[in-house]
């Protein structure tokens, strides 16, 4: 089966990541922070996401291109 | 409720639009895949493992065992992780080394059918109708419980949820059938860790560390083994039914015979690969207390701590309803944007939830209902109709006991108790399947009748609390029969019902296979029996790829997580 799910995987958290940076980086120091203890939140874990989702992307394309 | 209702803005929408289109979109690329009716319901075995692994874990990890075990967590601590270093790491390992082979290895394409080829077709069809009413029944309890959240929660209307949700699962399972279940199932695995991450993070900082968390819980809250020398501890049980209850006959009867995580391991490409299939589970399924556990305890802690203004919301009852602590926790802490995908985290678990249970119902359907006794010897592409013929109609079904949980009070605790019954004595059935040559096929039939029989009559003359004068225990928690015995606990009157069904159905499968005829030759059980299957040559793997090897790293990283937390 040629189906490879690090694809997927790596597209959803990789858009993820992303939606989630560039929101956090426009709302930095803003009020709904407060929730979490006034640390943004958005921009620090989109970041994680966002390495997870490139991570698991180039898996994918390492192994398409062998 | 109305402080914990949850806003979602636009923004969380879209990160909730954005998986519904990347699962439905995984549904559609694999249509072209589904050729015959194996491609359908068995993936026509050739997942790579360390996705069958962690579908194997996710297929259990349903959004009702997150829900449920944070809610435990809030009841009783750190306890609870026994539900997973002996409630299944034990049973896992077991089910990797010993029992895979016999389903993988014999021409079995589902865990009914390995009966039937072990025993014969009465035990099998016993099996597989037990296990198909348990599936949609599972299914709509999971829908029910999400679209209930869904209203209570977003204010969504809950006729509109319910379709909704049933329509995506629909178009993903219909389209890729098992491997699109496995593969969204993975998929929720990775939304759940990274989606609910930041909760216990944000949590525990809050509270000023571990430390300080457990300075704001009860002494018991912190130990997992200290004060089970008796029955006085937060879940009421003492060691001897936790090990041989819980962490033998339910854990084992649920890990190694139940056919919806099976399917996830008999998909795997090869014989290794499908033994290790539960190893490579066991692995995050050892951490996961840390994320599913500790938010109930943080949600306790966090009522305690001056100032928080946070509490646990009362259900209907006015009591307070422990099942709220993930969602009210997500909404004091999550600001938009992780709010969507934490939301989404939750949601994809139910749907994949529902998913496993549709896509085992229609394998079992389909393979040993409807080939076996309705219409056997058809063509392939017949079964395959039959089986999207099922996929449908298991989710209609869904659909239906979804509304009958709604409107009937109880129902559900009233399946899931019948569950029970049934469940409890299934793992000697297979033990001596499995193990001992000379177990037959009426030994076994009538065996697990009798298990089955003795947990109702159990739950009958035993009550889990100790009866005041003049009150009654309701029905449903048993003592139907009279209080004969009292315990201090369900819990612990669900493990001794487990104890004495397990015990029945083994003394009385040895005592009727003893008086009966061997229906099946030493040939016939070749690749069936432990004793007459040729051990597998494990000689060209790398020793540290062997699933008793890494069945021993895992066992022992359980007994550090033991230690640490005693």
């Amino acid at each position: 089966m040629n189906f490879d799910l690090r694809l997927p995987i790596g597209i959803l958290f990789t858009a993820y990541g992303l939606i989630l940076t560039v929101f956090g980086a426009f709302t930095n120091g803003s009020d709904i922070y407060k929730k979490s203890l006034g640390d943004n939140i958005n921009l620090q874990w989109g970041i994680l996401l966002l390495v997870f989702g490139l991570f698991m992307l180039g898996l994918a394309m390492r192994a398409r291109r062998k | 409720m109305d402080t914990n209702t949850i806003n979602l803005t636009a923004l969380d929408y879209s990160i909730l639009g954005i998986y519904i289109i990347v699962v439905i979109g995984i549904g559609f690329v694999l249509k072209h895949q589904m050729k015959s009716a194996s491609d359908f319901l068995l993936s026509g075995r050739s997942i790579p493992v360390w996705v069958t692994g962690l579908a194997f874990l996710s297929a259990n990890l349903g959004a009702q065992e997150v829900i449920g075990m944070a809610a435990s967590g809030a009841k009783y601590g750190i306890m609870t992780s026994q539900f997973y270093w002996v409630g299944a790491i034990p049973a896992m390992i077991f089910l990797a080394v010993f029992m895979m082979p016999f389903y993988y290895g014999s021409r079995a394409r589902s865990v009914p059918e390995y009966l039937a080829l072990r025993f014969d077709e009465k035990t099998r069809g016993l099996n597989a109708a037990a296990f198909a009413v348990m599936t949609v029944a599972s299914s709509g309890a999971s829908l029910h419980a999400l679209a209930a959240l869904l209203h209570l929660l977003l204010g969504w209307n809950y006729n509109v949820s319910l379709i909704a949700t049933s329509i995506i699962v629909l178009a993903y399972v219909l389209k890729g059938g098992l491997s699109s279940a496995i593969y969204t199932e993975v998929l929720q695995f990775f939304l759940i860790v990274l989606g609910f991450t930041p909760l216990v993070i944000i949590g525990l900082n809050d509270l000023g560390g571990w430390s300080g968390m457990m300075s704001k819980l009860p002494e018991t809250y912190a130990h997992s083994w200290k004060y089970v020398g008796t029955t006085n501890n937060p879940m009421g049980v003492e060691w001897f039914a936790l090990v041989f209850g819980l962490g033998f006959v339910l854990s084992f009867g649920y890990w190694c015979t139940d056919f919806l995580v099976i399917q996830r391991a008999m998909a795997a490409k090869n014989m290794g690969d499908a033994r290790r299939t539960p190893i490579i589970a066991a692995f995050p399924k050892m951490l996961f207390p840390f994320i599913v556990i500790v938010p109930g305890m943080i949600a306790l802690a966090l009522m305690e701590k001056a100032g928080s203004g946070f509490s646990i919301p009362l259900g209907v009852t006015g009591q307070t309803d422990y099942n709220l602590v993930i969602p009210s926790l997500i909404a004091h802490y999550l600001p938009t944007g992780l709010l969507g995908l934490a939301m989404t985290a939750l949601m994809a678990s139910f749907m994949s939830g529902m998913a496993g249970n549709v896509t085992a119902f229609n394998t079992v359907w389909t393979y040993d209902i409807y080939q076996s006794y309705i219409a056997s010897g058809k063509s392939d592409s017949h079964y395959m109709w039959m089986a999207k013929f099922a996929t449908v109609g298991g989710i209609i079904i869904s659909i239906g006991f979804a509304y009958v949980a709604k409107n009937v009070d109880n129902i559900m605790d009233f399946l899931q108790l019948v569950f029970g019954f049934v469940n409890a004595p299934v793992f000697a059935t297979f033990l001596l399947g499995m193990f001992w040559k000379r177990a037959t096929g009426h030994g076994a039939f009538f065996g697990l009748l009798c298990g089955t029989l003795a947990a109702v009559i159990f739950h009958g003359i035993s009550s889990p609390m100790p009866i005041t004068a003049g009150e009654a225990v309701p029905w449903i928690k048993g003592a139907w029969l009279g209080a004969h015995f009292t315990f201090t606990s369900s819990m612990a009157q669900n493990f001794w019902l487990a104890i004495v069904a397990w015990s029945v159905c083994l003394v009385m499968t040895i005592s009727i296979s003893l008086a009966t005829k061997r229906t099946r030759t030493d040939e016939e059980l070749k690749g069936l029996v432990f004793s007459l299957t040729p051990k597998i040559k494990e000689t060209d793997e790398p020793v540290w790829m062997r699933p008793a090897v890494l069945g021993i790293i895992v066992l022992a990283f359980a007994m550090v997580l033991n230690i640490i937390f005693w």
